[in-house]
């Protein structure tokens, strides 16, 4: 098994998600983890999925159905060496007088903030890699996790170059 | 592929060469409707009113150039689409209302993409103010038919309607073609909107690529030529580009084999001296033994279905594959290729005739004597044939062929799903392209006669045979009223061996003769399980229905021929009927079986050319 993270640009149209995370499931694939925002132009998505595939061949093949969909504009893999990754969470960790401040400190550690404190509980923020995130929610789980939400991984190459420059222009051509 | 298309490819050049039309006029969403299907050149609209779908039946009534056939089903309605783009080459059209309506054509769209045929389905939906409230006839069709469309549209604002029809006949008649489905908010239909053609498309994310690559051409030829044991296996993308003159040249430079899919039959002569059948779980002896045993594939608009490879980790061991098709997703799909080529069937051909003729005049070509002699010994060894049954009653496959030998020239052939299908893919001689149209892919029982229908409805010069099973005609048979109504009179041999024989051919060979609920004239006093009268003409059920009775009562001919002897006499005299809709009842023997088969799942090596005949390919040779 190995994970390739797609960048995929669509058309910003109602319905255009489902498309894509249906022709996931119906061709056998597994979305490990899906993201989806707009971008600097307001008639373009972007999704970013996490897919966990067997071996190359298969990725190729949903890659090649994903171009099919008529309003996916553009699809890239983005190379893990070459991009930036990163996931957001936010993780309510139960905390009293005594914990506190050792909880505080695994935050500033891993460069993550405490956006909410109650006497019960802190809660964290933290940005990063699937690697950090991991090992600050392992140093925190011993203190007890009442709650936690992640985001998909959102990616974008290094680099000057942009993905969305020829599909913006193609869209302007039909605009 | 049509040219009914062609005008909305590039909508500013034609803006400028017909300005007039550009002017804009205030009118309904369904009145903009009825203009946009005239203006892409819809002539026929195959469908069936209701609530949602209203709206644009009242100015479709007085439109002069578009033509409603009103049918019995919608499913009819979709199929006959199918036939009627399949016979004509342009975009075919069905036209139901809401909910049920709109999920009686989900079978004809779904076979329509497993086929590739461009059809657009227009379908009415529930005010857009109702959309997800489970409204009275609301189905989410667009939702449900993502998975088997090409594309769909769901329209709530009628100034979307012009340019979602011109998108929709577009998407389905470029690149691979398939069905499209428009959804249409009833009071999109009802609103005002101002009508301008031609509309401006905005489909960025569509960009089929037809110029095949270059570099992969020459490859392609350089391996042709070095190739000993070549096959050309052609699909029917080779129909639908309209490239079959293009292949004849590049079989007769090459003189490789050529063989036809299922869905390729008349892609090229059968009777050319380099054609060596269909390939396939029913195929011919020789095209399955000729890809079993070629060094070089080369795939033309073919997708390496299953029904033709057999068990896909045994199939062609020894080839390498040059693969080229219209649509990139299909390539290394099932079968690895060595030489990708993405483009348009046309173009890929006529690319390789220019490349393969270059290795020729450089002194590269291949030398295939060696393979055609094994290719005769198949040829001539196992040709396809079939025994009279001994009690001296119809053998189907008799039937069949002399339906093909009797039928006047350019005759069209719709085929239901099972035996009948195979038979008449296997002793019905194609000549022509575009004169043979089955469910491959889908396998829907059920879509001869409607598929003649439409067939008959773009071609009326045409003589149209739907060749049927009585199970599949006891499916969609309602549309020989619409037929007989609306002046399409097509012919239907129904193949009655009273039972769902290909079901019945499986359970004979793998489920112990078993026959659960495969005889279709067998009542609830039938002994479960018996096959006692199996073969005899005395216990041939019940003949409930009468087909004879059930096709005048639906304003056809009907004909009964239970003999060969007025075999000859009955198809005459069917054939000379063309100012109705003819049924022939041929009661046929019932333990027919298709021959050659590779049962499911195992090895195109393990081919039978009929029952415990395994042919003889010297395995222990070394070829």
């Amino acid at each position: 098994m190995s994970k390739h993270t797609l960048s995929v640009l669509v058309e910003n149209k109602p319905g255009v998600l489902a498309r894509i995370t249906a022709l996931f499931s119906r061709r056998g694939f597994n979305i490990d983890s899906l993201a989806v925002g707009t971008t600097e132009h307001p008639d373009i998505s972007r999704i970013t999925i996490v897919v966990n595939v067997v071996d190359q061949l298969p990725l190729e093949q949903v890659t090649k159905q994903l171009n099919k969909l008529v309003n996916v504009l553009k699809i890239v893999e983005l190379d893990p060496t070459a991009a930036v990754a990163r996931e957001l969470v936010l993780v309510k960790v139960r905390a009293d007088n005594e914990t506190r401040s050792q909880i505080v400190e695994i935050v500033q550690l891993f460069r993550a903030k405490t956006v909410d404190v109650s006497p019960e509980a802190v809660t964290v923020e933290a940005t990063g890699g699937a690697d950090k995130l991991e090992a600050m929610l392992k140093m925190l789980e011993p203190f007890g996790i009442k709650e936690l939400v992640q985001s998909g991984t959102i990616a974008i190459g290094r680099g000057a170059r942009s993905i969305t420059d020829r599909s913006l222009r193609a869209l302007d051509r039909s605009a | 592929m049509t040219e009914q298309a062609t005008g909305s490819h590039h909508p500013q050049g034609r803006a400028r060469s017909t300005a007039p039309a550009a002017t804009a006029e205030r009118m309904t969403g369904a009145q903009a409707l009825i203009r946009s299907l005239e203006a892409v050149g819809a002539d026929t609209v195959f469908g069936i009113p209701g609530g949602a779908i209203l709206p644009a039946y009242d100015p479709l009534m007085d439109s002069a150039k578009v033509r409603h056939v009103l049918v019995r089903h919608e499913q009819g309605a979709g199929h006959a689409a199918t036939g009627y783009a399949q016979a004509t080459g342009k975009v075919g059209v069905c036209m139901a209302t809401s909910g049920p309506g709109a999920t009686n054509l989900v079978t004809p769209i779904a076979d329509a993409h497993m086929d590739s045929v461009p059809i657009v389905a227009i379908t009415g939906q529930v005010a857009s103010k109702s959309i997800g409230t489970d409204a009275f006839q609301e189905a989410d069709i667009c939702g449900i038919t993502m998975p088997v469309t090409k594309h769909n549209f769901l329209v709530t604002d009628a100034a979307e309607i012009p340019r979602t029809i011109a998108e929709a006949f577009h998407i389905a008649s470029t690149g691979r073609p398939g069905p499209v489905l428009v959804d249409i908010a009833k009071d999109a239909l009802q609103n005002e909107t101002t009508f301008s053609w031609p509309p401006h498309q905005e489909l960025p994310g569509y960009r089929p690529v037809t110029k095949p690559h270059a570099k992969q051409i020459r490859e392609a030829a350089r391996l042709i030529n070095e190739a000993r044991r070549p096959v050309l296996y052609v699909g029917g993308g080779v129909i639908k580009a309209r490239a079959t003159a293009e292949l004849r040249i590049l079989a007769e430079l090459t003189g490789a084999p050529v063989t036809t899919t299922l869905m390729a039959l008349g892609a090229f002569p059968d009777s050319h001296p380099q054609h060596v059948g269909m390939p396939g779980m029913h195929g011919d002896v020789s095209a399955v033994t000729a890809l079993q045993k070629a060094d070089l594939i080369v795939a033309l608009g073919a997708r390496f279905d299953d029904r033709v490879t057999g068990r896909l980790d045994t199939f062609a061991p020894l080839a390498k594959v040059v693969h080229a098709d219209i649509d990139p997703a299909e390539i290394s799909k099932n079968r690895i290729a060595d030489v990708p080529i993405v483009g348009d069937a046309r173009e890929v051909l006529a690319d390789l005739i220019v490349a393969v003729q270059a290795d020729h005049e450089a002194g590269h070509r291949g030398d295939y004597t060696d393979w055609w002699r094994q290719l005769s010994f198949w040829r001539n060894t196992y040709p396809l044939g079939y025994d009279l049954p001994a009690d001296g009653s119809l053998a189907p496959q008799q039937v069949i062929e002399r339906i093909g030998e009797l039928a006047p020239e350019n005759t069209l052939f719709a085929a239901g799903v099972g035996q009948h299908q195979m038979w008449a893919a296997q002793f019905i001689k194609y000549e022509q392209p575009g004169t043979w149209f089955n469910s491959g892919g889908a396998g829907t029982m059920g879509y001869a006669v409607p598929a003649a229908m439409g067939a008959k409805a773009g071609r009326p010069d045409a003589t149209v045979w739907a060749i049927d099973g009585d199970g599949c005609f006891q499916m969609t048979n309602q549309e020989l009223t619409t037929c007989a109504l609306n002046n399409i009179p097509i012919k239907v041999a129904i193949i009655n061996n009273g039972a769902l024989g290909m079901v019945r051919q499986w359970q004979n060979l793998f489920y112990g003769e078993r026959f659960s609920n495969t005889v279709l004239h067998d009542g609830a006093d039938a002994v479960p399980g018996s096959t006692q009268g199996v073969g005899s003409i005395r216990n041939r059920g019940t003949r409930v229905p009468d087909f004879v009775k059930l096709a005048e009562a639906m304003g056809c001919v009907g004909l009964r021929c239970e003999s060969p002897d007025e075999l000859d006499a009955v198809i005459a005299k069917a054939n000379a009927i063309n100012d109705r809709p003819v049924v022939v009842d041929f009661i046929v023997h019932e333990d027919a079986m298709v021959w050659p088969m590779v049962a499911a799942g195992t090895s195109n090596d393990e081919i039978m050319a009929a029952r415990d005949v395994r042919p003889d390919f010297g395995d222990g040779e070394d070829d």
